[in-house]
């Protein structure tokens, strides 16, 4: 062991599969309490970064320390402080809600007594103790995800590890399965990290955010702060009719603007300090020069476009078309 | 422990709440016991033999007459006349005889002259097995011919007179110790090979990993499932397939203990040899390919389904490595033999160490990462 500020420090870890290094040597420190958001492209290396300080890959070089315990030395230790939920739904279909709970109590060695009051909160807490004795089969998605997150508290951990928490699920099971979250990390003193490809999610959850991109960390800070790194505070997103070659340059010369990235399709994303006055400018010059406008919307900067702005790209390229899709030029990074 | 058991528990509750897997892995050696059973290992009857007679002396009427009482007493042939043997060669070879007998012209002449008098047999050997019993029963009818009408007063022939040690075993009780053996190995195919690869692509071990578990608790914890599976599914094999063969000796309390024992031996080891091949193994293809080639390299050279002492050198050597021989040979010697314990010792015993060292095996070459 040694000695430690938080509830997860990593320092300078690096992970090598043969000649690819999938994390080239990350330092970070979440706190305790703390709600900690790692964002990445696909393949950017946080899953090997969570598998490593979740103890299953073996570490390359560097430390990690979940809850003071050293992950390389003593990995049952820091097994039997930790709840993981992996991304894949893994509860078994056939079991009811509350065999899968104890079959994993189970397995951290939960004493019986412990075990069914565990059980027992830990359903009333995602709202599934109507259906203890239902096999998981019946469930919907959401409530299948509840039961995952149940799942990985039944050993009441201090720190829990959740990939993708809600991939998949329609947008009120999203926002259902955030309130449980919040409200588990609130009553159980849970220091929690999770990676999302969601940029609400993150920024709705989270108290700092890490973006992760060739296993690097590119970006660290509060969800607030890193919206502020970004230059311009609004984004306007407009699609012109048939709009000549130079219009982006054009775009550009608007006043405040600090960037612009064409999207194909006459569709124009414009990065400003200043919204209002952008907007107008921008309108202007569509009707002087006679380009009809199709559509247009002028929004505050998201963490999406604070993604943008650190890794080049979409956070989920793999889901766009490519067709679809222009890859970013070099100059469109202010 | 209680780690160990949680995981024993999970695969009953799934075992148990979605049987039909486990049914399927019952019903294929039933199948097969009642198929194989009744398709092999009958005796030939009213197989179609043409006689052709040029002869048609008193010598070539003893031949008719011998056919006539095979034909009404073992029915092994029975006979067509035909009148030249080109018909009847003919006739075998478009499949409506499968064999014809000559009898050549100054038959019965040569026979009383004592000239070396011959029968000529014409058989279809491209089924070996019908032409070699018809075959056989023309042999023993012309040794019977040449019995000398008058019997010597002291018989100075070698007789072998046979014993048999058990009564009479057909082809089904024969089969039976393979099916059993069988239908254990399907189950660990089905329920410790597949399922347990599946479970690794779908991330359930991920799941397990991330706990306190340890490598050979968790090992220890699917052999043990998989074999309790595999050892329900010997047992209701042994049952059942006692009943369809028609043997007793499941009635018998000292043989349903030496069955429990065999039964025990071959799950376990049976499951740990699967669980070395898979310990390495992500793709869930993997297994479902083996599944066949594995069946037939153990199952058939295991003396299941034909004789050991048939078989050529090297496949005789595959038969002596092979725990399917073993089970088989064991199952053999209770349910057929009732030969006692001594008898099956030597199966238990090779079965418990095969299993043992291929669980240290397993359990070194399992990783304890993803």
């Amino acid at each position: 062991m040694s000695e430690q500020t938080g509830a997860i420090r990593v320092e300078n870890i690096v992970k090598r599969f043969g000649d690819f290094e999938a994390v080239k040597g990350i330092t970070l420190d979440v706190k305790p309490g703390e709600t900690f958001g790692l964002l990445g492209p696909n393949g950017a290396g946080k899953s090997t970064l969570i598998r490593m300080m979740t103890t299953l890959i073996p570490i390359t070089s560097g430390r990690a320390f979940i809850d003071g315990n050293d992950v390389d030395a003593d990995p049952d230790a820091v097994r039997r402080c930790m709840g993981v939920i992996p991304q894949a739904l893994t509860s078994d279909i056939n079991l009811t809600v509350e065999e899968n709970l104890s079959i994993y109590a189970k397995l951290y060695s939960v004493p019986r007594a412990e075990r069914r009051k565990n059980i027992d909160e830990l359903l009333e807490a995602v709202d599934l103790t109507k259906w203890r004795d239902a096999e998981t089969k019946t469930l919907s998605g959401g409530m299948r995800r509840r039961l995952e997150i149940a799942r990985g508290l039944v050993h009441n951990p201090r720190i829990f590890f959740l990939d993708e928490p809600t991939t998949g699920l329609d947008p009120v099971s999203r926002v259902a399965v955030w309130e449980m979250l919040n409200t588990l990390k609130a009553r159980r003193q849970l220091t929690v990290l999770l990676t999302t490809h969601y940029m609400d999610e993150a920024d709705r959850l989270c108290d700092r955010i890490a973006i992760v991109d060739h296993g690097t960390l590119v970006a660290l800070d509060t969800p607030a702060n890193l919206k502020q790194s970004v230059p311009g505070n609004n984004v306007i997103e407009a699609q012109f009719q048939d709009p000549p070659g130079d219009w982006a340059e054009r775009l550009g010369a608007l006043a405040e603007v600090t960037s612009v990235q064409a999207e194909g399709s006459g569709m124009f994303r414009v990065l400003t300090g200043n919204g209002s006055r952008t907007t107008t400018e921008l309108v202007e010059m569509a009707v002087h020069a006679g380009i009809a406008i199709r559509t247009l919307s002028v929004q505050n900067t998201t963490l999406d476009d604070v993604f943008v702005h650190y890794t080049g790209r979409q956070l989920r390229d793999d889901l766009v078309k490519p067709e679809a899709y222009t890859l970013p030029t070099p100059g469109m990074r202010p | 422990m209680i780690r160990m058991f949680a995981i024993v528990e999970r695969e009953l509750r799934k075992f148990f709440r979605s049987p039909a897997l486990m049914l399927t892995a019952m019903i294929f050696p039933l199948i097969q016991l009642v198929i194989l059973g009744n398709a092999f290992g009958g005796k030939i009857t009213e197989a179609r033999v043409g006689v052709v007679d040029y002869d048609g002396g008193p010598q070539a009427l003893r031949v008719h007459e011998a056919f006539a009482s095979v034909a009404a007493n073992i029915r092994t042939f029975k006979t067509l006349r035909y009148s030249s043997d080109k018909a009847a060669q003919e006739a075998v070879r478009a499949g409506r005889l499968d064999a014809a007998v000559i009898i050549p012209p100054q038959f019965s002449r040569r026979v009383l002259a004592g000239e070396n008098p011959s029968l000529g047999l014409l058989v279809d050997n491209s089924d070996q097995f019908l032409s070699g019993s018809v075959e056989a029963e023309m042999q023993s009818l012309t040794d019977a011919l040449n019995q000398p009408q008058v019997q010597q007063r002291v018989v100075n022939n070698i007789a072998m007179e046979i014993v048999e040690l058990y009564p009479y075993v057909d082809y089904m009780k024969f089969l039976l110790p393979g099916s059993i053996t069988l239908a254990m190995f399907v189950s660990v195919m089905i329920g410790g090979g597949m399922l347990y690869i599946d479970d690794k692509a779908r991330g359930v071990h991920e799941g397990f990993l991330v706990t306190p578990i340890t490598r050979v608790e968790l090992v220890l914890g699917l052999v043990s499932s998989g074999a309790l599976k595999a050892m329900l599914a010997g047992m209701v094999l042994t049952l059942l397939g006692s009943l369809i063969a028609g043997l007793g000796v499941i009635f018998q309390p000292g043989a349903l203990i030496q069955l429990a024992l065999m039964i025990f031996a071959t799950s376990f080891a049976f499951n740990a040899m699967m669980f070395l091949m898979m310990v390495r193994v992500e793709d869930p293809l993997v297994p479902r390919a083996m599944f066949g080639i594995l069946n037939t390299l153990l199952y058939f050279p295991s003396g299941a389904v034909y004789p050991i002492a048939a078989f050529p050198p090297w496949l005789r050597l595959l038969a002596r490595v092979d725990p399917f021989t073993y089970a088989v040979h064991g199952f053999k010697s209770v349910l057929l033999k009732e030969a006692g314990f001594q008898a099956m010792l030597p199966d238990l015993l090779f079965l418990l160490a095969i299993g043992s060292i291929a669980l240290v095996l397993a359990t070194r070459l399992f990783k304890r990462t993803l």
